[in-house]
């Protein structure tokens, strides 16, 4: 039985829309043109679901991966340079990115594990702190204070692994939740780390570089953001790439076992304790990084950029995304991070909107925006 | 003459709940290829024997000796590497995920594990996945062609019958030297109790004839077709031993069933 492969278009026109979109959202300035944009969106996904185009484009990206992949990068890639000299747009890409690596970090954690990380935020500013710290106190070169940043909040977590092992289900989250609290305690009251004002990240240098400066190249001036959306876009991939091919292991399969049956995994050899360390470690390490690049990029942070909230709001992309989609969470990030920003008349109200679309999704999808598929091993080789 | 060293030797073995003495001095020894039944009354011990030999529970007195190893205080994951799976009362399948996915979860011990290896070495990784691919099709083959089929599908999907059989494949995968079936007919006809049984056999005698089974069931008939011996539990004690017949006609066995008249 010969079956003719999915054709590549419908993917291809996925991402050129997508990209299309992110640009007018990005530029768009009027709230009614904002608005429109949304509604356009939101009918357009739903005509696309409705008409079996979704279907077309899930075959097509299921058939033809690699070239899909690629085409968002390129995709990602066009947009930072349709902006080239706007800063805020670029900001926001960037942000978008690494909120996205750190929600890749919470699904393996969240999605794969079962291990609910109510302090994602939390350990994404344990790396935003350390590459203040770095650049502030240390000789070591500045490029490295993003893995060390990963390092540290990995380091911190693994403090949290055991109280974490002792307890099950719900319990675990609640450990999550205590050190989320304490750990934006502990930032106010420590002075060497700048108190409630926060640390300033001065005069990044990279092999004598200053990213933080404009940069001219052929004549034309970039925003000095383009090289951290790229940065921040190298980040992710590889973040997207390791997670994959996690999951697309046995480790990914032991991790499933782990999260959906305990005692049937402690049956059949599964070190419970291992995975539980490997997921978390995994998820902290992804939001490290991701945060010292972002100290990095915005020169500037304080406690209450890493709040309990930001947590919430970090739970609850996966939770709109599609719990373990990993590209359910990079698309909900998108849209979590974007939206209130560029759609000021929620911005107050956003932790309500939030609230209440998580409550909505629960309800009526709780599967999320892209559900999770089943396993493909090696994709084309089922 | 000496007899030989039984496969499982249990001895004395001891479970408290609290006042409740869910096993009391239990001695009970399965031979390498035997096949033996645990039969008695809802909430005579059975489930709870099987649970402190895996190592799901600990044993507040006595030894369990596997293999000539004193396995009594090991976790259910040094029990399980050691030779020993069961499958569950209840089935406990990982419903959300594919039936290849389900199987290999049997398989644990024989997976390369590190993640070096998973991450990495991904030529490497695709030869061991289609060896065990081809491996979980056999397997999969000698239940049910259509398993082995549609093996990239939920779990979900399949009826009660499918999932037990399922659940068998995921233990034998293993390669055990005891396979203890929790009550495998619970939920399912006799005609396809009948049928999982044959092909359970068919399946050892063809693979592995010294595998060693310990059954768990409420079916009389599933009990004196396929056993080589029987021991029956009631409120925790051994209260009878011996073939089918045997028991079955133990004065005991029948009070311990039927209630004294």
């Amino acid at each position: 039985m010969e079956k003719t492969r999915p054709s590549l278009l419908p993917g291809l026109a996925a991402v050129g829309a997508g990209a299309v979109f992110a640009v007018a959202l990005l530029t768009a300035e009027q709230q009614w043109a904002v608005g429109a944009l949304i509604a356009g969106a939101a009918l357009a996904s739903l005509a696309a679901w409705r008409f079996g185009l979704a279907r077309a484009i899930g075959a097509s990206v299921d058939a033809h991966e690699g070239v899909l992949n690629a085409a968002v990068i390129a995709a990602v890639l066009a947009v930072t340079a349709w902006f080239y000299e706007d800063h805020f747009p670029l900001l926001m890409m960037a942000t978008v990115l690494l909120s996205a690596t750190t929600c890749i970090g919470l699904t393996v954690q969240f999605g794969y594990a079962g291990m609910v990380n109510f302090a994602g935020a939390s350990f994404y500013g344990v790396g935003a702190y350390t590459a203040a710290v770095v650049v502030k106190y240390t000789a070591v070169p500045h490029l490295l204070a993003i893995p060390l940043g990963g390092l540290a909040a990995a380091a911190l977590g693994s403090l949290l692994i055991l109280p974490m092992l002792r307890t099950k289900g719900h319990y675990t989250a609640v450990v999550t939740i205590a050190f989320a609290i304490l750990m934006k305690t502990f930032l106010e009251v420590n002075d060497t780390l700048g108190g409630p004002q926060g640390m300033k990240i001065r005069n990044v240098t990279v092999f004598g570089w200053k990213p933080n400066t404009a940069l001219e190249f052929g004549g034309v001036e970039l925003s000095h953001y383009v090289v951290y959306v790229v940065a921040a876009l190298a980040l992710l991939v590889l973040a997207f790439g390791l997670t994959r091919r996690m999951e697309r292991s046995w480790v990914g399969l032991a991790l499933d076992t782990v999260r959906i049956d305990e005692t049937a995994a402690a049956c059949f050899g599964h070190d419970i304790a291992r995975w539980k360390i490997v997921a978390f470690t995994w998820g902290n390490a992804l939001a490290g990084m991701a945060g010292a690049l972002y100290a990095l990029m915005v020169g500037f942070i304080a406690p209450n950029n890493f709040t309990f909230g930001d947590s919430l709001i970090l739970v609850s992309i996966i939770l709109l995304g599609g719990i373990g989609n990993l590209w359910g969470a990079m698309l909900a990030a998108a849209l979590v991070v974007i939206l209130p920003e560029k759609f000021q008349i929620i911005q107050e109200y956003r932790f309500l909107l939030y609230a209440g679309l998580v409550m909505l999704i629960l309800l009526f999808r709780p599967q999320g925006l892209l559900p999770r598929t089943l396993r493909a091993y090696v994709p084309g080789r089922a | 003459m000496l007899a030989p060293t039984p496969l499982l030797d249990v001895a004395g073995l001891t479970r408290r709940f609290g006042g409740l003495v869910a096993l009391n001095r239990v001695d009970f020894d399965v031979g390498t290829g035997e096949v033996v039944g645990l039969i008695g009354p809802n909430g005579s011990g059975k489930t709870t024997f099987f649970n402190v030999v895996t190592g799901i529970y600990a044993a507040d007195e006595g030894r369990v000796v596997f293999d000539g190893r004193d396995i009594t205080s090991w976790t259910p994951q040094a029990v399980y590497e050691a030779g020993i799976v069961r499958t569950f009362q209840r089935s406990r399948l990982c419903l959300p995920l594919s039936i290849f996915d389900n199987v290999m979860i049997g398989n644990h011990k024989r997976l390369n594990r590190g993640l070096w290896f998973n991450l990495m070495r991904r030529k490497a990784f695709c030869d061991a996945y289609e060896a065990a691919r081809e491996e979980a099709r056999v397997i999969l083959g000698t239940f049910h062609p259509d398993l082995a089929r549609r093996m990239d599908e939920a779990v979900a999907a399949f009826p009660m019958i499918q999932r037990r059989r399922i659940e068998i494949c995921r233990a034998l995968i293993a390669h055990p030297k005891l396979l203890l079936l929790d009550e495998p007919s619970a939920g399912m006809t006799h005609e396809e109790t009948r049928q999982l049984m044959d092909d359970i056999l068919e399946v050892r005698d063809r693979v592995d004839p010294s595998l060693a089974i310990v059954i768990i069931e409420h079916e009389m008939g599933v009990i004196e077709r396929i056993t080589d011996r029987c021991v029956v539990l009631n409120f925790g004690q051994k209260i009878a031993e011996g073939v089918y017949r045997e028991v079955a006609g133990d004065r005991q066995v029948q009070e311990a069933y039927l209630g004294v008249e």
